[in-house]
């Protein structure tokens, strides 16, 4: 059933995604342990890049390389798998919360995994 | 079918989308996503219709000054497209230039032509040797066509522009470029309540937005927030300004903060956005004043549940030798 369409659609394209995208970064802006990397960042080019990043792992249409995603994250050389962990914790909370299913939440979560050694830079 | 940029003419194929044929003819536009969702891709359309893809998920205020999105613009129609902020120019005279508080200006400007402008939002202003700063226009259209175009101006020891205008005799000559920016009333838009929070001078483009929301009878409530280092920066006082409490049926409040005294302008502006006890999809806000300052109101009130497309902000920059 699922695989007729993607998670992204089904969530209702670009628009839901501008929701989607707010709801996860202000999880993450919460969480004490991810808060303190994105003091000095820049809302807007944040929010554009995860809507972009996350329109890629729902499956939606997307030129998604993640080339800068390794460079992005290499000022930071302590981030490790308990960050990376904390990030897709919020991830699927979100999608929860938009009544995304377990089984799509799952598959979401490891499209996302698939960059963490680009994001801890191993 | 034609896309016309910057004076020339380029061909568009049927079903090709604006990002790509504008590609095609190597003129690139920032883009990233490419599918509408990280609207980094925004340009303006001077003419003909982008079609109504291009426009989704925009904020009403960048729709009304015709913007959209190049990379979902699949047009049936010619193009005129520009980028944001270009600029043409109006000759103006000085009119009044008083004292309003310690370092404020009231500045009265007659441009040659009417101004075409929105409440709230901002303009250039050139003097003769070539200065140039950027001010936001306090006085409602019809207010500016009676007795001038109003701006607040911070003066500066040794400011270039807020120099000279204290100086300057009534009559001397100014130009006035094209009003722009995001942050302005939209009449009959929504009848939510209006959080209008800005630090220094930065009150000033709020006070429009309050004055056009009062001129059209706005049902919601206006809270206005005016914040500033020190005591004496708060020029319109810490009560609200008559001229918005005047008008029967307004649900106008006024709130200051100043930072000396350990009030926190971001701190105050997620308690009122509280107190409003609204939807945060129902509420709009408006942010203005120094970059520092409206990046930290912007991300409290995110964090308090607004989403960023109900938050207009302008920031200041201030020129190299003063604003």
């Amino acid at each position: 059933m699922t695989a007729e369409t993607s998670v992204y659609e089904r969530l209702g394209g670009s628009l839901a995604i501008r929701s989607v995208t707010e709801v996860f970064y202000r999880k993450v802006l919460s969480d004490d342990l991810l808060a303190p990397y994105f003091d000095d960042v820049d809302m807007d080019r944040q929010i554009a890049k995860q809507a972009s990043f996350l329109t890629m792992a729902l499956g939606g249409p997307n030129e998604y390389t993640g080339d800068d995603l390794r460079s992005a994250h290499a000022g930071m050389p302590d981030l490790d798998d308990k960050h990376f962990d904390g990030v897709l914790g919020h991830l699927a909370d979100t999608l929860r919360a938009f009544g995304v299913s377990e089984a799509d939440v799952s598959e979401v979560g490891a499209v996302a995994d698939s960059v963490r050694n680009d994001v801890l830079n191993r | 079918m034609q896309l016309t940029f910057e004076g020339r003419a380029y061909d568009l194929r049927p079903g090709e989308s604006v990002l790509d044929a504008m590609a095609r003819h190597g003129v690139g536009l920032p883009s990233a996503c490419r599918v509408g969702s990280c609207q980094a891709c925004m340009i303006r359309s001077v003419s003909g219709d982008p079609g109504p893809d291009a426009r989704r998920g925009l904020k009403a205020t960048w729709l009304a000054s015709g913007y959209f999105l190049a990379c979902l613009a699949r047009p049936s129609c010619d193009l005129t497209v520009a980028e944001p902020g270009d600029d043409a120019h109006t000759a103006a005279r000085l009119i009044s230039a008083r004292a309003m508080g310690p370092g404020v200006l009231r500045v009265l400007v007659r441009p040659d032509r009417c101004l075409d402008y929105q409440p709230g939002q901002h303009v250039t202003l050139s003097r003769p040797g070539g200065i140039t700063r950027i001010y936001s226009i306090v006085s409602l259209p019809a207010q500016s066509a009676r007795t001038g175009i109003e701006l607040h101006v911070r003066v500066y020891p040794a400011g270039a522009m807020s120099g000279w205008l204290a100086r300057a005799r009534p009559g001397a000559p100014l130009s006035l470029g094209s009003p722009a920016g995001e942050c302005f009333y939209l009449p009959g838009n929504s009848a939510g309540p209006l959080l209008l929070a800005g630090t220094g001078t930065g009150i000033a483009p709020l006070l429009a937005v309050a004055r056009a929301a009062l001129a059209d009878q706005h049902p919601g409530q206006v809270v206005l927030i005016h914040g500033a280092a020190e005591p004496d920066g708060l020029y319109l006082g810490r009560q609200c300004p008559p001229e918005l409490t005047a008008s029967p049926g307004s649900a106008v409040s006024w709130r200051t903060c100043v930072l000396s005294d350990g009030e926190d302008i971001a701190a105050a502006a997620a308690a009122e956005l509280a107190a409003l006890a609204c939807p945060p999809g129902s509420v709009r806000a408006y942010l203005c004043g120094g970059a520092g300052s409206v990046g930290r109101i912007r991300r409290a009130l995110f964090m308090a549940g607004m989403s960023l497309a109900d938050i207009y902000a302008d920031r200041f920059v201030q020129a190299g030798a003063g604003r």
